[in-house]
């Protein structure tokens, strides 16, 4: 047992950490109220090699491990989450999927400009009709020479307005009236795409949150992400990888919560006293610091399976679950500590509720994580 | 080009700091590289880069310091020093410091030493010079601009707040005051390559010194932290009025003028 970060990883957390404190914390709250997407973050994080972090150098990354990816995420959570589920998704949601079952070829064209940062990663999975039930997958793609003509409609798939290509689930067979589903690399500019970004969202503003219509668009069938029909089983595999993302985003938010909560306590007096003088203060805090160190470690459990090439589903479920929800739980009692300070934007706890939420929707529902770990624990 | 840099490991004075026993409770503090050799380092990156050659970070202290060396290292640097006086020297002062390093840097034919102004936690601001002296090189501390041409330099150093251009010539030691440059952050590949770059240790031994010909000349007698500042006070009434209340607080209260 060792529960010490590697001395890479202690790098990497003193370095992402000044630079969320430096460049991406001020403009946090002004982000969300214009909606701004933190391109300009993203450059630096682009120039800082961050945007490859756990892919191959040959492919343009930086080959670090999963719990690098954690403790960015977490940071740049921490500051902004918006930043944070952008980084996440490109990360492990766009870059993750290419990684895993592209081809030589698919990498060195998709790839490599996601590691580099010179285009965002994403992936659309998510219908109208098909959310937990991602087998309600409507989005066909039929043969027609050598391409694939695709229809259909995706809902809710972040970074899209900024990538350059994505892959995105389709139904490319009937067998016995069962769906075959498959992914298919669909470059964003193609004809018959459109790609609409007007959502109006509870929080994480700054986050590009858009719809996919496709009406004929066509690409090459080269462009079958792995192989044909694994589809669903593909995405499962992403979206393990994806959770710990998510989770990592949780600490970040709860940690930031938990920050404020404490500064602020220790500042604000009432009855003559601070506020965390009172008993019932110092309970809540505690429990906040508890919980937060919890699913920390979780989240660290999960990648370091995840790097041993260990399962990890369960864990992985595990972190985020458990992690969203204490997250939600810390920011409103953050905002509890502050009274009405907490509900005014300045004081940014409020902003942490609204963009912790989402961790309890996005890569499955909290309900459907408490679905997979059942089914890990064999009932 | 032949540079060095010479760094010192420092504790973050934005974090908290604890004295007990007089002495600075290095159990929960912060280590950082002394930011101001953080422009030292990015300025070596910078011309390394435009001139080519070759940049070394030199530390002197304890093990621990290979932190901040692997994060020069990551930055950008080439090669490492660790000069460890943990087990043969108790005190270091800025003699002992500068002798050592001069002792280390004198056979390495050096084109540019960069070192910080000055450390945030001793402030003496005298390591960078006193190196200098001791190799008989050119100095110029608290720089703010640096242009080399051949091996004439062209400096603009900071004079509280007046700046001043200076003319030199190669080898030199600058010393680097904030306003130099923007230190960049580790990249990513930087990090994951340190690991494999030159990291050198050496011991007084290595260098032929002999402890008791760099003791330290400075004895510390007592460190204390800063007393808590008092919540301010805000005078009123006429101006007239507040400006001799002012004066005579200054004088009977505060015993500054
Ligand atoms: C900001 C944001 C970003 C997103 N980014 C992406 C992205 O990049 N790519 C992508 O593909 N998708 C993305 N999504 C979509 C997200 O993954 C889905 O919203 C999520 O999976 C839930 O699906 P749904 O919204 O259709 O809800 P539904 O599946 O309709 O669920 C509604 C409720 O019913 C519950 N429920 C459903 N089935 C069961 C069951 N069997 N038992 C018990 N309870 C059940 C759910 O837990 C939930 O509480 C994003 C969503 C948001 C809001």
């Amino acid at each position: 047992m060792n529960f010490d970060l590697t001395q890479e990883q202690e790098m990497i957390k003193k370095t992402i950490r000044e630079f969320a404190d430096e460049v991406v914390a001020p403009g946090a709250i002004e982000r969300d109220r214009t909606k701004e997407f933190p391109i300009e973050i993203f450059r630096q994080l682009a120039d800082m090699g961050m945007m490859g972090l756990p892919f191959e150098e040959k492919y343009g990354g930086a080959g670090a491990d999963t719990t690098s990816f954690a403790i960015v995420t977490e940071e740049l959570s921490r500051a902004c989450a918006s930043t944070g589920i952008t980084y996440s998704a490109h990360i492990s949601l766009g870059g993750a999927p290419l990684n895993l079952f592209g081809t030589e070829e698919q990498k060195e064209k998709y790839l490599v400009p996601i590691a580099t940062g010179e285009s965002f990663g994403a992936f659309g999975l998510t219908e109208p009709n098909a959310g937990s039930d991602a087998g309600g997958t409507q989005t066909r793609a039929v043969e027609d020479g050598d391409d694939w003509v695709i229809n259909g409609s995706k809902v809710y798939i972040t970074n899209a307005s900024y990538a350059k290509h994505l892959a995105l689930t389709a139904i490319t067979d009937m067998k016995d009236g069962k769906k075959e589903i498959s992914a298919i690399i669909v470059p964003t500019d193609a004809e018959g795409f459109t790609i609409i970004d007007n959502y109006e969202k509870m929080g994480l503003n700054a986050s590009n949150t858009t719809e996919l219509v496709l009406e004929n668009v066509r690409v090459p069938k080269e462009n079958l992400l792995g192989k044909r029909g694994e589809g669903f089983r593909q995405f499962l595999v992403t979206l393990d990888g994806g959770r710990i993302g998510i989770a990592a985003m949780a600490v970040g938010i709860a940690q930031a919560a938990f920050n404020r909560a404490l500064q602020y306590s220790k500042e604000r007096k009432q009855f003559g006293k601070s506020l965390s003088e009172f008993q019932v203060t110092q309970f809540k805090l505690a429990d906040m610091a508890m919980k937060i160190e919890l699913a920390r470690n979780m989240v660290y459990k999960a990648a370091w399976l995840k790097d041993q090439g260990r399962p990890f589903t369960k864990e992985a479920s595990m972190a985020k679950l458990y992690a969203s929800e204490i997250a939600t739980d810390i920011a409103n009692q953050a905002i509890q500590i502050h009274g009405g300070y907490g509900y005014m934007k300045e004081y940014e706890v409020e902003r942490y509720l609204r963009d912790t939420k989402l961790l309890e929707i996005g890569e499955g529902t909290s309900e459907v994580q408490r679905m997979v770990i059942a089914r890990q624990i064999g009932v | 080009m032949n540079i060095y840099v010479l760094i010192k490991r420092t504790f973050d004075t934005e974090e908290k700091i604890a004295v007990s026993n007089g002495k600075i409770q290095e159990d929960g503090a912060e280590f950082i590289i002394n930011p101001y050799d953080e422009y030292a380092i990015e300025e070596a990156i910078q011309v390394r880069d435009e001139h080519g050659g070759e940049v070394t970070v030199v530390t002197m202290g304890e093990e621990e310091a290979e932190k901040q060396l692997r994060t020069a290292l990551a930055m950008g640097a080439d090669k490492a020093v660790l000069i460890n006086t943990e087990d043969d020297l108790e005190e270091l002062d800025q003699f002992t410091v500068a002798s050592v390093l001069a002792e280390y840097l004198k056979d390495k034919e050096a084109d540019l030493i960069l070192a910080g102004n000055v450390a945030i936690d001793g402030g003496s601001g005298q390591v960078g010079p006193r190196v200098a002296e001791r190799l008989g090189i050119n100095c110029v501390t608290t720089i703010t601009d640096l242009k080399i041409d051949g091996s004439d330099v062209t400096i603009v150093r900071d004079m509280e707040g007046d700046s001043e251009t200076i003319k030199t010539s190669l080898p030199l030691l600058v010393t680097a005051q904030q306003g130099l440059n923007e230190p960049r952050y580790p990249s990513l590949p930087g990090i994951m390559k340190a690991k494999k770059k030159p990291l050198e240790e050496l011991e007084l031994d290595d260098l032929d010194i002999e402890e008791d010909d760099v003791e330290a000349k400075v004895e510390t007698v007592e460190v204390y932290l800063p007393p808590k500042k008092e919540a301010g006070r805000i005078l009123e009434g006429d101006l007239s009025d507040q400006v001799s209340e002012l004066a005579s607080l200054l004088r009977n209260e505060a015993k500054v003028i």
